[in-house]
């Protein structure tokens, strides 16, 4: 018998999500409110959360103060590129590994997901070595690698357990019908993988996009994406709240929105195959 | 054309040989059943014949072309798969379509072609629909509908009815037999259900642990089999196989009655036993007899009117002309 969910009960679980969603979700919507106030609003004591004088000055001032145009276009391509350039990698890997998998497929599965257990400062020093000997340092083809190399085994694990989804018999009608591998590939394969390869790639853009450890310590000026941006502005002469704020804000505000309007795509192709 | 010839062929997987060396001629137009138990080694025989599994040894010819290495997509071999195999993102037509346009074949000869099958198979109006708005049969049909309009050299069935209800298994089962009559192109047909084998094939082929027990037209197997195995697997229900004492008064170690050549009555019979269950079907019955002294049971087909009940004494009579006789070793004895 169904489980009976009384409306009461329905309302109590309905403001609790809201109450969750709105405790994740306050951090942001603060930095935000923040970020048009000014600084003494900003740390006043008690604080305040709606009612102050709304300015933009902080926006005028970052705006000013460093070209945000510059950042932004390093974010878009390191985020973008890295993606990309992962999922070229990853399709090819995945489909041999859900469709002709040998004795060692889940060893190297397990080894490739055990490379994001080990703390990214532990080989900080050898790639930066690496990146001074390449003349990759403070370079955006140096940071695609490095973010694509990061996020490749979460790619493919992705796409594996979407292609996994997919009955084999299906690829092996394509087979029978003529289909040359590129052929299944291009027509079978990836039009039913299409949710689970947008997915991924949504997922890895955010990821790259808020990636700060690798941007941070391989870029000075010329390659720094927006979390570089964000970081100019909490220097240790003395923090300016209010334009941290407004400089995080505009970081974030392009990937908020890329979200918001993907968040469909994103939970369906989190929960595929979950549900059959 | 389509004379597929397995010579010598073998296959393992690991150290595991699932076909031992294995020789087999199916003719040009020949309707031929692989049949035998789960897991005996007839879906991995199509496979191999389909080119989706590599042969560990040997060589697969068809018509006369060694097709070994050939790879399935150039074998001219159209498979029906037990899944059906659809491709779920398309539409009926774009299914039908899609051995035509990897074949890259003109846009007007594939829309003739995909309109024929269509209404060879009952599938005009459904030819927008995705596959997951039809039904199981009608599934099938599209399968089968994109199996025939490449013309192949042979179709392979792999299974193709067991996802279907048994009402839709039947009536399928006369379309494909149909569909033989119309286009006399070679079929190799998997099952595991001896009465489709029964009464679809031209030749059966019938597999054991990857070995072929026995090749012949069914009723060369119904009346001549070649040992206890393919007695027992071909004919339904059952038939009869008795050791010990009666077998030797016959001359053989194990002899075989089918339940339709046993008469039963109240006396006068040759064997006696106790009526266990009965099988009403309306046009027969089946009687389970009991406590005969010569098996634990032995089937009696009886005619739909007989009324023995359960615990009944009866008497039965094997027709001494159709005793089948087989040595130790289970094979027949002339």
């Amino acid at each position: 018998m169904a489980r009976a969910i009384t409306s009461q009960r329905k309302a109590l679980n309905t403001a609790l999500a809201w109450g969750v969603g709105l405790l994740i979700f306050f951090p942001i919507l603060w930095t935000i409110l923040t970020s048009f106030k000014t600084e003494a609003q900003a740390i006043s004591d008690p604080p305040v959360f709606l009612f102050f004088d709304w300015t933009l000055e902080n926006y005028s001032v970052v705006q000013e103060r460093s070209n945000y145009g510059r950042f932004l276009w390093n974010s878009i391509i390191i985020a973008g590129g890295s993606t990309i350039l992962g999922i070229i990698i990853a399709v090819p890997a995945a489909w041999s590994m859900a469709f002709v998998p040998s004795k060692r497929t889940k060893d190297i599965l397990l080894w490739m997901l055990s490379t994001k257990m080990l703390p990214a400062v532990g080989v900080l020093y050898p790639i930066y070595l690496i990146f001074i000997q390449l003349g990759l340092l403070d370079t955006k083809i140096g940071l695609v690698i490095v973010l694509m190399l990061i996020n490749l085994p979460i790619i493919v694990w992705m796409l594996y357990t979407y292609f996994k989804e997919i009955p084999g018999e299906i690829l092996e009608a394509a087979r029978m019908d003529g289909a040359t591998l590129r052929e299944e590939i291009l027509y079978v394969l990836t039009p039913m993988a299409v949710p689970g390869i947008a997915s991924t790639l949504l997922l890895n853009i955010i990821l790259a996009w808020n990636e700060a450890f690798w941007t941070l310590n391989l870029t000075a000026a010329k390659a720094a994406p927006l979390t570089a941006f964000i970081a100019s502005y909490s220097s240790p002469e003395g923090l300016f709240y209010a334009k941290l704020s407004a400089a995080s804000t505009m970081a974030i505000a392009p990937i908020l929105i890329l979200g918001w309007f993907s968040q469909k795509q994103l939970v369906r192709g989190l929960t595929f195959g979950a549900v059959k | 054309m389509g004379r597929i010839v397995l010579d010598n062929v073998t296959k393992s997987f690991g150290n595991v040989q699932v076909i031992p060396p294995l020789d087999l001629t199916i003719d040009d137009g020949e309707f031929t059943v692989f049949v035998g138990p789960s897991g005996c080694g007839k879906s991995t025989l199509l496979r191999l014949i389909a080119g989706l599994e590599d042969v560990s040894s040997g060589q697969i010819r068809i018509d006369r072309e060694d097709a070994t290495n050939v790879p399935p997509a150039k074998r001219r071999l159209a498979m029906v798969f037990q899944s059906y195999a659809l491709y779920p993102h398309m539409s009926v037509r774009k299914n039908i379509a899609f051995p035509l346009r990897m074949a890259g074949m003109d846009k007007a000869e594939i829309d003739k072609r995909v309109e024929n099958a269509a209404a060879v198979l009952n599938l005009s109006d459904y030819l927008d629909r995705r596959p997951g708005q039809l039904s199981g049969g009608q599934r099938q049909r599209v399968a089968i509908g994109r199996a025939i309009v490449r013309e192949p050299a042979a179709f392979l069935f792999d299974e193709p009815l067991s996802n279907l209800d048994a009402a839709l298994r039947v009536g399928m089962r006369l379309e494909i037999s149909e569909l033989h009559e119309r286009l006399k192109t070679t079929m190799i047909y998997v099952t595991h259900d001896q009465v489709e084998a029964m009464t679809m094939a031209d030749k059966i082929v019938v597999l054991r642990a990857g070995h072929i027990e026995q090749v012949g037209s069914p009723l060369e197997l119904y009346h001549t089999p070649r040992n206890t195995f393919v007695a027992g697997f071909i004919g339904s229900p059952k038939m009869n196989l008795i050791e010990g004492p009666e077998a030797t008064r016959h001359g053989a170690h194990t002899i075989g009655i089918r339940p339709e050549h046993i008469a039963v009555s109240p006396t006068g019979g040759e064997w006696s036993g106790v009526v266990g269950v009965s099988e009403h079907l309306g046009s027969d019955t089946f009687l389970h007899i009991h406590e005969t002294g010569l098996a634990e049971t032995i089937t009696v087909r009886a005619g739909g009117e007989v009324s023995f009940r359960h615990g009944d004494r009866v008497t039965l009579s094997p027709r001494a002309d159709v005793i089948h006789k087989f040595d130790a070793q289970g094979l027949r004895q002339e």
